[in-house]
């Protein structure tokens, strides 16, 4: 190989350099994500959207939402109407199964920080558990204002 | 051909590595104002663009050195600036270059830079800048490496090639075009609303343009055994010499309108500019001596035997470049916001922070120019021999 | 169309606890019925709204009331007479206001006494025209609106204002001095922006769209009645259309044709 010493040496680097980042915390645990309903979500039982719906897609219904609140003016959301997205979503199964059922035909103020965090105020123990397992840093928070938590 | 880059002298790599400690500077510099947004730039409310837009804006202009070699060759078959046509190709990359990232380090959000593609807004003159200054950079990038790569060949380059030649041609004065157009329609902006904007950049561009392509091949002549030809780099002196010409006319004639009508709205950034107003006077030394570079430029590329001497013909574009800078690059974008719509004077200066980022692209564009000329000279010495 | 007492009473109180705060009201109101009061309310449609500033009524007490509801409400950040400054509506002496119809014996109070600014929401939008993400656009209603999740920074629409109404948030405005805001953000219910994006005033569209006045209207009429005047220029029988066809009015640079529909009564 022409040049291979330097070849060789360099791809050795260039490897330990790629697969560094499953070296470096050999062997820890990261502590599971744990996240908290208060007793005002508890409560209301159920979200604007089903649970298992929820989980996998709350960034879709809120990108709706934006969408929808600032550059469509409609600022209500309708739980009978749903968004395109849930549609879609419940052809493919999320609206059964597990969760509590959604009332029909409830109408919700679209706001994260209104609506959403009127519930879910306690941001550190609930969005946060699973944002900062997967290393998740969402930029609604630059603007949209976090809920005061007594830590 | 890219391997042609990494064999030099060491003078080559000196003058690289100079340029990439200025870029690496400039990345600090920029982390810097990613985080804390721009307001360590002079910038503000009333003067919302400044530098960075200002070196854009003369940079599009410099994108048309290309053109002016262009389009003799190819449309006119003046084969004597065949050994010119790369180096002038390859210059229009590195001024896109530039101008691209002038308008990226500029932005307030610069994550969402796709969102022009994203929700394309043909309503909107940016957007149809974002094209075409695009479209130039891949048209002569494919152009100057198809070309480039069938010479080292010794064949000739395809048709598609060809064709794309001639689409650049037009394309070129779109740039320009475009461009002032984004000032030439803001109705509040007296001193860009004028029908002669597009055509001042046009001819500021096809003097700047060229004048620099002059002076980096008279560097050529000196560091490389390449030889652009004296002659042809004569005529490229011609060519500076009538679009200085029109582009001072130009600007006299805008002088004219101001002042013989006597509109406020048109007199008042002349005034900033030239004369200071309301105690804001950082401008004025500037202008003058941007005045005095272009009469400097002009006597020396207008009597023949300045234009026919290699050493006054460099000192002559260089006056180009210095007064087309200062004129595009310092008096029009800040000109244009001062006074603002309330007929209020806002000072503005650039910081070091932007002085330094401005630098920095400026070396990369710099560094692109090097590599593509070294790709460019090192192949034509090779052909040559 | 035109509004009898009663009707006028019952939008009046609808507006009023629905105005005392978005989650209140929501939760005092049951769902079906909220959205049934909202859409009842006419100022949530119109097709063109447009603002009249009675000037001679105006004092500067009731301009300072107005900018200070308009800025809290919306977080707007106070950083100060620095050349950064983030304002949505502000005061501005006649000179400044109309420089192309200001001359040296113009009458006291119109020189004394300073106008009070904001977006004009353009007819004919220069701003809207430039902007190459439509991250501001022009409603239906005529609102020229703000997209925050979408403006890339780019601020060619402050080069397109002739007016001088947009400003840029040059820093993160939560790092706004802690001296001049001192609980910042003051309105926990609207959102701050972030660095990098431009912002005006929207008419209130969150207001509107709850069948509210814009609060620098309600605020400053709280003072003065009728004094800033809301409503619908398409409509012949709203309030503005009346105000209009008794006084006379003047607009910033009309001569640009970009239509504004901020009148003044002078």
């Amino acid at each position: 190989m022409y040049d291979g010493g330097k070849i060789i040496v360099g791809l050795i680097i260039g490897l330990g350099l790629l697969v560094s980042p499953f070296f470096y915390d050999l062997g820890q645990v990261a502590k599971p994500p744990d996240p908290q309903l208060t007793p005002k979500a508890k409560e209301a039982g159920a979200c604007v959207a089903p649970t298992p719906y929820m989980r996998s897609f709350h960034m879709q219904l809120l990108d709706d939402w934006r969408n929808t609140v600032v550059r469509d003016g409609d600022r209500f959301y309708d739980t009978g109407k749903g968004t395109w997205h849930l549609k879609v979503a419940d052809f493919f199964g999320y609206k059964t199964d597990s969760g509590p059922t959604v009332p029909e035909g409830k109408v919700h103020y679209k706001s994260l920080q209104v609506t959403c965090m009127d519930c879910h105020s306690n941001k550190s123990k609930f969005c946060d558990q699973c944002h900062n397992y997967m290393g998740i840093a969402p930029y609604c928070w630059d603007c949209h204002i976090a809920p005061k938590e007594n830590q | 051909m890219l391997d042609r880059a990494i064999k030099g002298t060491w003078n080559y790599w000196g003058w690289v590595i100079f340029l990439l400690a200025l870029i690496g500077t400039a990345i600090g510099f920029y982390i810097y104002q990613f985080q804390e947004g721009l307001r360590i730039t002079g910038m503000g409310r009333d003067v919302s663009w400044g530098f960075y837009i200002a070196q854009f804006t003369y940079l599009v202009g410099v994108a048309a050195s290309g053109v002016m070699v262009v389009l003799p060759y190819y449309l006119h078959d003046y084969k004597a600036f065949g050994r010119l046509t790369i180096l002038g190709e390859f210059m229009a990359v590195a001024a896109v270059t530039m101008c691209l990232l002038f308008i990226f380090v500029d932005l307030g959000y610069p994550r969402r830079i796709m969102n022009v593609i994203f929700y394309p807004t043909p309503n909107s003159i940016l957007f149809w800048d974002m094209i075409v200054l695009n479209g130039y950079l891949f048209l002569n990038i494919l152009i100057g490496w198809n070309v480039l790569s069938a010479e080292r060949k010794g064949i000739k380059y395809g048709k598609l090639v060809k064709t794309l030649i001639y689409i650049s041609i037009p394309w070129a004065f779109s740039i320009h075009t475009v461009t002032a157009f984004l000032y030439a329609g803001l109705p509040g902006r007296h001193f860009w609303l004028t029908a002669i904007m597009a055509a001042r950049f046009l001819a500021s561009a096809f003097c700047s343009g060229p004048a620099l392509l002059i002076l980096v091949c008279l560097i050529i002549r000196k560091v490389t055994r390449f030889d652009p030809g004296k002659e042809q780099i004569r005529t490229l002196g011609s060519i500076v010499a009538y679009a200085m010409i029109l582009n001072v006319f130009f600007f006299l004639l805008e002088l004219f309108t101001a002042f013989y009508s006597q509109i406020p709205g048109h007199m008042h950034s002349f005034e900033v500019l030239f004369t200071g107003m309301e105690g804001y006077t950082k401008l004025v030394p500037w202008m003058w001596t941007a005045t005095g570079f272009a009469f400097i430029a002009l006597i020396l590329l207008i009597v023949p035997a300045s234009r026919r001497n290699l050493n006054t013909l460099a000192a002559g574009c260089a006056s180009v470049v210095i007064a087309t800078w200062i004129d595009k690059g310092l008096g029009l974008i800040i000109g244009g916001f001062t006074p603002n719509p309330f007929e209020r004077v806002t000072p503005y200066w650039p910081t070091t922070p932007e002085v330094i980022i401005t630098l920095g692209v400026w070396a990369t564009g710099f560094f692109v120019l090097t590599v593509l000329f070294k790709i460019a000279v090192s192949i034509k010495e090779e052909v040559a021999a | 169309m035109s509004m009898n007492r009663r009707e006028f009473l019952k939008i009046a109180g609808v507006s009023t606890l629905v105005g005392i705060g978005g989650k209140t009201a929501f939760q005092l109101l049951a769902p079906g019925e909220v959205e049934a009061q909202v859409a009842a309310a006419p100022l949530t449609k119109a097709k063109r709204w447009a603002m009249v500033i009675d000037m001679p009524r105006m004092t500067e007490e009731i301009m300072d009331k107005a900018i200070e509801a308009c800025h809290r409400i919306h977080n707007v950040p106070d950083l100060g007479k620095v050349k950064e400054a983030i304002f949505w509506i502000w005061k501005e002496d006649y000179e400044h206001a109309f420089p192309g119809q200001t001359h040296e014996y113009i009458k006291e109070e119109i020189k004394e006494k300073p106008f009070l600014l904001m977006c004009n929401h353009c007819a004919n939008p220069p701003c809207v025209r430039v902007c190459p993400t439509k991250a501001t656009w022009q409603r239906e209603d005529g609102v020229v609106m703000m997209d925050q999740h979408r403006c890339i920074g780019c601020r060619f629409c402050m080069a397109g204002c002739p007016f001088g109404v947009r400003s840029f948030n040059w820093g993160d405005p939560r790092k706004a001095p802690k001296d001049l805001n001192p609980d910042f953000p003051p309105n926990p219910e609207y959102p701050t922006r972030s660095k990098g994006v431009v912002e005006k005033c929207t008419f209130c569209a969150e207001r509107l769209a709850r069948g509210q006045l814009p609060a620098c209207v309600e605020a400053a009429n709280a003072m003065e009645k009728d004094v800033m005047i809301f409503g619908d220029l398409a409509d012949p029988n709203s309030a503005v259309r009346e105000v209009l066809k008794k006084h006379y009015t003047i607009r910033r640079k009309p001569e640009l044709g970009s239509e504004p529909n901020l009148f003044f009564i002078v």
